[in-house]
C-alpha cells in the first residue's frame, strides 16, 4: 500500500506541484498525466527519496522503493548479463531466467550493452526492473524508444509479473500502456507560481 | 559494495576504462624530469623524493573527475541511490576502485622508475612503503572532491584546484618519509603521520562524500 499525503515538491528550490494526495493499493499501478515540465519527474524522484519533499509525507513499505528515470544506468562497455547481474547483486537478489523472454533480450544475453539500439537499451533498463525484486516501482516515462511490441511485452510484464504478485507502480507517461489502471491528472496540483519558501533548501 | 568495486574494475580495465593512464602518465613525467634536469646525478638523486611524490599526486589527480562524472551521465548514480546499498559503501567502493587502479601501480611502478632518477639506494623500501600508505588517501580525498563537482560541466579544473591543497599533507610526509630514508635517517614519524591521515581519511570522507552527492543529486 502506497499512500501519499499533500506532497509539496521542488525542482530547483521552486515549487512544481503542491498538495499532491494519492493512495495506490497493492497489485495496482497509477498513471500519472500532465504536459512537460508539470512536475512528473520531480514527483517521482520526491516519491523515490532522491530530493525531499517540502511538505507531506509519503507511507510506502520500507525499504521497497525503486526508481527508474529517463536514464537507464546501462554500462556500455560491459555485456547484458553482466549489467542485469550487477543490480541484481547490489540488491542481492538472484537474476531470475524468465527475465529474459519477459523482455525478449534472451538472443542479447552476450552482447556489449554499447552495441544494442536504443530501444534495447530501453529494454535492458527496464528489465533491470525485474531482477531487483522491488515491490513498489516509480516509473518516469518507461516507453520512451520502445516500439509498440515492446510496449505491449512491458505491459504485460507490469500487468501479469509486477502487479500480479502485488506489486504497485507508479508510473508518468504520455502515451496508452494498454493496462488497468486509473488515471491522474497532475494540472490541478500545479504550485502556484509565487509561491516560495525552499531557497536555499540545498544547504539546510 | 563489492559488486559495485568489482563492475567499477571491470569496467576500468575494458576498452576506453581509461586503465593505465595515471601510470603512463607517472612514467612520462618521471621520463622527462632528467632530461630538463640534465645529467646531474647528485641533483636528481636529491630531488628525486619530491619529484617521484608530486608525479604521484598529479597521475592520482588524472582519473578523479570519472569517479562520479560517468554514473552521473548514464543515470546509474541516481539508482544506485535508492538502491539498498548506503551511499556511504558506495563512496568507499568507489575510492578503493580509484586506489585499486591508480594508487596501486602507481606505488608498483614507482621503485622502478626511482632508478631513472638515481634514487639512494636506501630510500627504495620507504618510496614503495609510503605510497603504499599515502596514496590511499589520494583516492578517498580525490573520492570527495569528484562527489562535490559531480554534474558540473567542466568540473575537471575546479576538482583539480579543490583536491590538490588537501593532498597536502600526504605529499609532505610521503616525500619526507623518502628523504629521510634516503639520507639514512629515522622515517617511522612521518610514515606513522602518513598512515594517519590516510586513516583520518577512510573513517571522515565516506560519509562527507555520500552528503555531498545526496545534496547533488537533489
Amino acid at each position: 500500500m502506497l499512500r501519499v499525503k499533500e506532497v509539496t515538491c521542488a525542482r530547483g528550490g521552486i515549487p512544481v506541484l503542491s498538495d499532491v494526495s494519492f493512495d495506490v493499493a497493492a497489485g495496482q499501478a497509477l498513471v500519472l498525466r500532465g504536459p512537460n515540465g508539470i512536475g512528473k519527474t520531480t514527483l517521482l524522484r520526491t516519491l523515490a527519496g532522491l530530493q525531499p519533499a517540502l511538505s507531506g509525507h509519503v507511507d510506502a513499505p520500507e525499504d521497497e522503493l525503486a526508481y527508474a528515470s529517463h536514464a537507464d544506468g546501462i554500462k556500455t562497455a560491459l555485456s547484458v548479463t553482466e549489467n542485469l547481474q550487477f543490480w541484481a547483486d547490489i540488491y542481492g537478489n538472484p537474476v531470475p531466467d524468465t527475465i529474459w523472454e519477459a523482455f525478449d533480450l534472451a538472443d542479447l544475453r552476450m552482447r556489449i550493452a554499447g552495441t544494442l539500439s536504443a530501444g534495447q537499451k530501453r529494454r535492458l533498463g527496464l528489465a533491470r526492473l525485474g531482477v531487483i525484486g522491488r515491490k513498489v516501482l516509480f516509473l518516469d516515462e518507461p516507453t520512451v524508444s520502445l516500439d509498440g511490441f515492446s510496449v505491449k511485452l512491458f505491459a504485460k510484464w507490469l500487468q501479469d509479473t509486477h502487479l500480479a504478485s502485488g506489486g504497485i507502480a507508479v508510473i508518468a507517461t504520455h502515451i496508452d500502456l494498454g493496462i488497468d489502471a486509473p488515471e491522474m491528472d497532475l494540472t490541478p496540483f500545479q504550485a502556484a507560481p509565487d509561491a516560495g519558501g525552499a531557497a536555499d533548501e540545498a544547504f539546510l | 559494495m563489492i559488486a559495485l568495486l568489482l563492475r567499477d574494475l571491470r569496467l576500468a580495465v575494458r576498452a576506453g576504462g581509461g586503465f593505465g593512464l595515471g601510470l603512463a602518465f607517472f612514467l612520462i613525467v618521471i621520463v622527462l624530469v632528467p632530461l630538463g634536469v640534465g645529467p646531474q646525478t647528485a641533483l636528481l638523486t636529491s630531488i628525486a623524493p619530491g619529484i617521484l611524490w608530486v608525479a604521484s599526486l598529479l597521475a592520482a589527480l588524472l582519473s578523479l573527475d570519472r569517479i562520479f562524472a560517468l554514473d552521473f551521465e548514464d543515470g546509474s548514480l541516481g539508482l544506485l541511490a535508492t538502491s539498498p546499498l548506503p551511499m556511504e559503501g558506495a563512496a568507499l567502493a568507489k575510492a578503493l576502485a580509484h586506489w585499486i587502479t591508480t594508487g596501486l601501480p602507481l606505488t608498483l611502478a614507482a621503485p622502478a622508475l626511482g632508478f631513472l632518477l638515481s634514487l639512494a639506494p636506501e630510500a627504495y623500501g620507504y618510496l614503495l612503503l609510503s605510497l603504499l600508505l599515502g596514496t590511499p588517501a589520494l583516492s578517498m580525498i580525490g573520492t570527495f572532491g569528484a562527489a562535490l563537482t559531480v554534474g558540473l560541466r567542466r568540473g575537471g579544473l575546479l576538482l583539480s584546484l579543490l583536491v590538490l591543497p588537501l593532498y597536502v599533507p600526504t605529499l609532505i610526509y610521503g616525500a619526507e618519509a623518502v628523504r629521510r630514508g634516503a639520507d639514512g635517517q629515522d622515517a617511522s614519524g612521518a610514515l606513522i603521520l602518513l598512515g594517519v591521515i590516510t586513516a583520518g581519511c577512510f573513517a571522515v570522507l565516506p560519509f562527507a562524500t555520500a552528503a555531498t552527492l545526496r545534496i547533488n543529486l537533489r
